[in-house]
């Protein structure tokens, strides 16, 4: 798993930001040094003890135009270098888009516009392919933020947004929204799985599969509640009669690692936890407590378990 | 010489400070002197009030995972803490002291508009305590010091703190425009005979200077207040995207706003340096026309620049490039000033009092707030720090390691002038170093964390490896910090009470407030020196400089 930082870059464009960003710290670290230098050094040499007697001295026209020409030519530098960087960080030509993600109050929504296939919270995108990502919001500004893979872009209601992003080599990307968005905004992450071509093309078919009502035991009471009680109202999984866009897409939810954009590992103790009172882990999530019965719950896990 | 000793002693003994300290008169007050100290007492109350929101949030993310404050309660710390500091604490500082001062430099008997100028200080002690009502209405401001839309709206802010806010922050910025208008007149009308506008004492001139940016930002920013305040109450669509409206629109006001007013807190505790940093150095300022030029400079350029605190917004390369050159270009006349006071100091015999200290300190730590400010102006580098910690970092070394810092060594160089006693020295060294040392831990690892992928405005982070050990830090930096301004409050408090008395120039220094008593008579001046220069007490010692075109500016 790899952090969200950025001096960790996994692609193209996080690179050229990095490089830019070593290139111009080293430089403004000096320009501190300097500053820190002259300042020490005036500090030591002209102190009144040592150096008791000022020099009357109004100015010096050539020491200012120094001073203001120099940092000029250093800000003119580095500002040439960032022109040279920009379409390389965020190239502007753009295609259609490999993904899009609109931004809810506290969790992703993920819809790959190419194969219909719709998810929440977890990205997949093949290793080694740039993906163009399109932004979007459904209620506030969020952000979506995955330092490895390229830069950040605001998510605005109203508005859509292009963004390239990419990861060299399989692994696990965390990210997180990046503009403060509410209540759990701390709670909103992101996992971008990075996977080899053939691996990627293995999860889309699963993804695109319409998984069976069960029709026996457990899982099929837990069907039965899901779309007679209040779930079907906010929740979608593709082959039933639950069309709720209010919260995450649940068609495929048990081949996720994670609930609720990274609050709870997804296994069933958790998903258990999660269904019986949201807002014990999420105190700001629109998801209600339903004050379900245990029995109740175990059955929604044992149905929700099969939807791999 | 002669003239120093400007006051009779009787007329001395009628005025006397205690005499005018009856609450009344500090109430109905428009003696600009009393103003100003109000300003201070107030902005104290206040900048307590926000550190112990800081010091709430530091223990909260001291360590992934705590459960110390609610997340509702953390948002409203976080938003009462930034809107505090710059609206109710720096902002108010700056003109308090300004109010003191200004009058006293130019030689006037008081601002041109005293009554507006009470007006203006209740305004902002009523605006302020409008905002913190709030918090005993149940529900307090909860989105940030610049209250992104439509997080803002009502949809997703059912509760009034919103409103609060809009209302408390427009009711102080009437009384700062107040402020900017009456700044400008009493500069422009009543300055003594003989000092002209490139005679005037720096910090005169950048507290003038401010003022205008004061006047083209806050309506900007008091507008947009409306605006949003009838979208909540009346159901317009200014920045409602499901009416209409844009939410880049409130950013562009807000910013356009915003980013001049990131200049406004800084000017005038310029200015300030540029007082003290002479006087301490025994000698002029160096190129006091670059330094007074490339002020009017920052303020032309602070109004194109707003741009840079949206590259993320994704408005095009374009926009992104402009911004990022105007934004690279007001760094320019920036660093002017540094060099102007490090010219200043060379050569002199430095005295290193507590006020000089922190002007030192300021020198260094401004500069690397200055230079992450650079770092952000490099689009794609804003692209992937913006809204991380390395924000926070680099607005506190802007803010508190810069403007603060000149504001304390400020307060230790006028507050002889203010009470007539001197500050203590050895509290003030060890309120120094406390300082510096709490600052530097509170805010260095911040940069790191924030590099590390650490966002603003979290209550909680993951433990991701070192996250915690850096945050731990900047906890307990932030008590040392918080501790180091109970000594400096002790300090004004025993120092007010039986500190060395100061005399009328304690410092030996040359602007026209120390040629009277400490504090001065409720009329200032009995008789003011002769202006010839920038310097007009130094020409008094030295008749002969009266031939040096230099002092004459
Ligand atoms: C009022 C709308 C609403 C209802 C009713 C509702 N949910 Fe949710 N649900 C949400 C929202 C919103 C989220 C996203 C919460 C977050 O992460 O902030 C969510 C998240 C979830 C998740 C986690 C999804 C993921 O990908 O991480 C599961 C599982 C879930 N709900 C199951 C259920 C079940 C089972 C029911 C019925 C008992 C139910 N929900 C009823 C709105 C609802
Ligand atoms: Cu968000």
């Amino acid at each position: 798993m790899h952090p969200p930082s950025v001096f960790d870059p996994h692609s193209a464009y996080a690179w050229s930001i990095y490089h830019l960003t070593v290139v111009v710290t080293i430089l403004m670290g000096v320009v501190v040094l300097i500053v820190t230098g002259l300042v020490t050094y005036v500090c030591i040499r002209f102190r009144e003890r040592k150096h008791p007697g000022p020099r009357l001295s109004y100015g010096n026209r050539k020491v200012e135009i120094l001073y203001t020409a120099l940092p000029l030519m250093l800000l003119a530098s580095i500002f040439g270098l960032m022109i040279r960087n920009m379409d390389a960080s965020d190239p502007i030509q753009r295609t259609r888009d490999n993904i899009v993600v609109v931004g809810h109050q506290f969790w992703w929504e993920i819809r790959y516009p190419g194969t219909g296939i719709v998810t929440a919270n977890e990205v997949h995108i093949p290793a080694g392919k740039p993906q163009m990502f399109g932004m979007e919001a459904a209620d506030v500004i969020h952000d979506f933020w995955v330092p490895q893979l390229g830069r950040k872009m605001d998510m605005v209601p109203g508005y859509h947004r292009d963004v390239w992003l990419a990861a060299n080599e399989p692994g696990i990307y965390l990210g997180r929204c990046s503009e403060y968005c509410g209540k759990e905004h701390a709670w909103m992450r992101i996992r971008v799985f990075a996977q080899t071509p053939a691996n990627f093309a293995q999860w889309e078919a699963d993804q695109e599969k319409i998984p069976p009502i069960p029709t026996t035991g457990d899982a099929a009471d837990g069907a039965r509640y899901f779309t007679t009680m209040t779930c079907a109202n906010c929740h979608t999984i593709r082959g039933t009669s639950a069309q709720g866009e209010i919260g995450p897409d649940l068609t495929h939810l048990a081949s996720r690692t994670t609930l609720a954009a990274g609050r709870l590992p997804n296994d069933p103790a958790d998903l258990a936890n999660w269904i019986k009172d949201p807002t014990k882990y999420k105190p700001g999530c629109f998801m209600p407590d339903l004050g379900l019965t245990d029995e109740q719950v175990r059955d929604l896990v044992a149905y929700l378990e099969t939807l791999r | 010489m002669s003239e120093l000793q400007v006051v009779p002693a009787e007329m001395e003994r009628l005025h006397r400070f205690e005499e005018t300290a009856g609450l009344l008169k500090w109430i109905t007050s428009v003696d600009h002197k009393q103003i100003g100290i109000m300003y201070v007492l107030a902005t104290l109350m206040f900048f307590l009030f926000g550190g112990v929101e800081a010091l709430l949030m530091r223990i909260q993310l001291s360590w992934p995972g705590m459960h110390f404050l609610a997340p509702e309660t953390y948002d409203q710390l976080f938003t009462l803490h930034g809107t505090t500091m710059i609206f109710l604490v720096v902002m108010p500082l700056l003109i308090g002291i300004g109010v003191y001062v200004v009058p006293l430099q130019i030689g006037a008997r008081d601002m041109a508009f005293p009554r507006l100028n009470a007006l203006s200080f209740w305004l902002f002690l009523f605006g302020g305590l409008l905002l913190y009502f709030s918090v005993f209405y149940g529900n307090s401001p909860d989105a940030g010091w610049f209250a992104y839309a439509p997080l803002t709206e009502k949809p997703y802010s059912m509760m009034e703190g919103m409103s609060f806010w809009c209302v408390g922050l427009l009711t102080a910025g009437i009384g700062t425009v107040a402020s900017g208008i009456n700044f400008i007149v009493t500069v422009a009308t009543l300055r003594a005979r003989g000092m002209s506008l490139n005679r005037l004492p720096l910090f005169t001139w950048m507290t003038l200077v401010n003022s205008f940016i004061i006047l083209g930002a806050l309506p900007a920013l008091n507008a947009s207040q409306v605006m949003l305040l009838l979208d909540r109450e009346l159901h317009t669509r200014f920045f409602n995207p499901t009416g209409g409206g844009s939410p880049i629109l409130w950013q562009h006001f807000f910013w356009n706003f915003g980013h001049p007013e990131v200049y406004i807190l800084i000017i005038p505790a310029w200015g300030m340096l540029s007082e003290v940093i002479p006087v301490f150095s025994r000698k002029p300022i160096f190129g006091y026309t670059f330094v007074a030029a490339s002020t009017v400079a920052i303020a032309l350029l602070s109004f194109w620049v707003w741009g840079h605190h949206m590259f993320a917004v994704g408005l095009g390369h374009w926009p992104d490039i402009f911004f990022a050159a105007t934004s690279a270009l007001i760094a320019v006349p920036t660093g002017i000033k540094i060099f102007a006071w490090i010219g200043t100091m060379w050569g002199g015999a430095i005295r290193f009092t507590t006020s000089m200290m922190f002007a030192v300190a300021f020198l260094i730590q401004f500069t690397m707030g200055g230079v992450t400010g650079i770092m952000f102006a490099v689009v794609p580098i804003d692209w992937q720090l913006t809204d991380t910690y390395f924000v926070v970092a680099h607005l506190h070394y802007v803010l508190f390691g810069g403007t603060l810092f000149a504001v304390f060594s400020g307060l230790y160089y006028w507050f002889p002038k203010m009470s007539g006693r001197m500050l203590s020295e050895r509290i003030g060294r060890w309120h120094f170093w406390l300082t510096v040392i709490g600052f530097n831990a509170t805010f260095f690892v911040q940069h790191i964390v924030g590099a590390m992928g650490m966002t603003r405005r979290v209550w909680t982070y993951p433990n991701l490896p070192r996250w915690a050990v850096l945050n731990l830090i900047s906890s307990i930096g932030a008590f040392v910090l918080g501790f180091s301004v109970l000594i400096f409050l002790w300090n004004l408090w025993v120092s007010a009470k039986r500190g060395e008395p100061a005399g009328p120039n304690p410092w030996d220094a040359w602007t026209l407030e120390w040629a009277t008593t400490s504090p001065p008579p409720e009329y200032n001046f009995r008789e003011i020196p002769p202006v010839h220069g920038r310097r007009p007490l130094w020409d008094l010692q030295h008749p002969e400089s009266e031939k040096n075109p230099k002092e004459h500016g």
